[in-house]
């Protein structure tokens, strides 16, 4: 009997899916996906952190203005900052940015804002002693924070930064939107040319995101393992 | 070394500290104590500002304390404290929790930090616990490695909130005698502490403080033994004999 799932429509195409059409274009597909992923993730953990800590600032004239931002990008869809990056930053700039840097600027800003939101919670979990016993010290509120409540927060935060991070991954597909050749470009490219093979390929496409978030919780899995300075009691 | 005049302090309508006046001498060891809530560990935290002062003047070591120009980091590497909780930082291990402000705030190198707080951590009695970390020390070797990081800035006034409240009986002694040894060297102190037998021994000066007030300040014999309040006297019968009162 043969095969509902005919995969040769994968393997026909598979070097497109993971790198578009590099060399003889610009590089897409799984390349392009993972690329974006990297470097909005590094992007959001220092903006995220940055934000964080503006939120908490004791200067009402940084908090507040910051806070109003963050809370009104967390109230909109991605899809929405997605666009705003598309139309505004052109005008802003008086250029063309290419879509690449539209989606890992759109992607940035919005994973930041909820990402600084897990840093105020990471920072609140440590007990207000350890401030109280840095500054007694006279270290200032700033080596406080970046050699005592930062090094443990950070780590109870690890868990819900790999939450917002699989978010992130996935939301890269979002690009298609503004025609970023990342692997659901290809592949819807690669279905509207055969036509009759949907089902193999999105199943592919399905299996593709899996795999990454697989890996990617699993190593952060082990970096909390590592991390933890209470596993020799 | 440590001056309070007409100082006031308010949490909200809450009168913690009510007109205290206070004069503590270069090398003089004060004990306060007082009933739970009577703000005996919101005076000793005003002195390095943990807690800032509502109203009046609180000079340390020359410093006007509540003068919004105060370097207050500076004055609190002078100025080292111990809390009930001893507050180690747990993912630091022993040497490091100790070397760390010496490093990072006095800038010295960190063999020479190392090197001093050996000697810091050989004074406590601690000294081949260094690589631990505080999780896996007792309540009395943590309060002890506690003490010798607050030593490790070199301070001229050493505070204790409650040293011992949070310790097992059987490990109160081993802080105590630490604190002890301290208190012979010419180090200003100031102590809150229910150790009745302790400001016996060690203080120079009891201070008693009820409602933010402070009652009685004498010498230990003529406090314990001639109390003058009758809220001295009733505080001194609960805890000196628990089982009987009331």
């Amino acid at each position: 009997m043969e095969s509902i799932f005919d995969f040769s429509v994968i393997s026909d195409n598979f070097l497109q899916l993971l790198i578009g059409r590099y060399p003889h274009g610009p590089l897409g597909g799984l390349a392009l996906t993972l690329i974006l992923a990297f470097i909005s993730v590094i992007l959001s953990i220092f903006g995220g952190l940055i934000l964080g800590l503006l939120c908490i600032s004791r200067n009402k004239f940084i908090s507040l203005p910051i806070i109003a931002i963050v809370n009104i990008v967390r109230a909109m869809p991605l899809l929405m900052v997605i666009f705003w990056m598309f139309f505004i930053l052109p005008s802003i700039t008086g250029g063309k940015i290419p879509e690449n840097t539209t989606v890992i600027c759109a992607l940035s800003i919005f994973t930041s804002c909820y990402i600084s939101q897990i840093v105020i919670a990471g920072i609140a979990s440590i007990p207000r002693g350890q401030t109280e016993a840095s500054i007694s010290t006279g270290l200032t509120y700033w080596q406080s924070m970046r050699y005592i409540i930062l090094p443990q927060g950070l780590r109870n935060m690890i868990p819900s930064f790999v939450n917002q991070f699989v978010s992130l991954i996935k939301d890269t597909s979002l690009g298609y939107i503004v025609g970023v050749s990342e692997i659901t470009q290809v592949a819807m490219q690669i279905n509207n040319r055969t036509q009759i093979h949907s089902a193999e390929i999105f199943i592919f496409l399905a299996f593709i995101y899996f795999i990454i978030c697989f890996i990617f919780t699993s190593l952060s899995r082990w970096l909390e393992k590592s991390l933890s300075w209470k596993k020799v009691i | 070394m440590i001056e309070f005049k007409g100082v006031h302090k308010w949490f909200k309508k809450l009168h913690v500290l009510n007109n205290i006046d206070l004069f503590v001498k270069k090398g003089e060891v004060v004990v306060v104590c007082g009933p739970s809530g009577s703000g005996k560990s919101t005076l000793i935290r005003t002195v390095n500002s943990l807690e800032p002062i509502s109203e009046g003047i609180l000079s340390v070591d020359g410093v006007n304390v509540s003068d919004s120009k105060t370097n207050i980091n500076k004055l609190r590497t002078e100025v080292g404290f111990v809390f009930q909780q001893f507050n180690l930082y747990p993912h630091l291990n022993v040497l490091d929790n100790i070397t760390l402000a010496p490093r990072k705030v006095k800038g010295i190198a960190k063999k020479e930090a190392e090197k001093f707080a050996m000697e810091l951590l050989a004074k406590v009695g601690m000294e081949n616990k260094k690589s631990s970390h505080p999780s896996q020390l007792s309540g009395g070797q943590q309060q002890r490695v506690a003490i010798a990081r607050g030593l490790a800035m070199q301070p001229k006034i050493m505070l204790f909130d409650e040293p011992t409240s949070a310790l097992d009986p059987e490990m109160i002694g081993e802080v105590l005698k630490v604190m002890k040894d301290l208190a012979s060297g010419d180090i200003t102190m100031m102590v809150v502490t229910h150790e009745m037998g302790f400001a016996r021994e060690v203080a120079d000066r009891v201070i008693f403080i009820d409602q933010g007030i402070i009652v009685e300040e004498a010498s230990p014999e003529e406090f314990f033994n001639h109390p003058k309040s009758d809220r001295a006297q009733k505080f001194l019968k609960q805890v000196l004999t628990p089982m009987q009162s009331e």
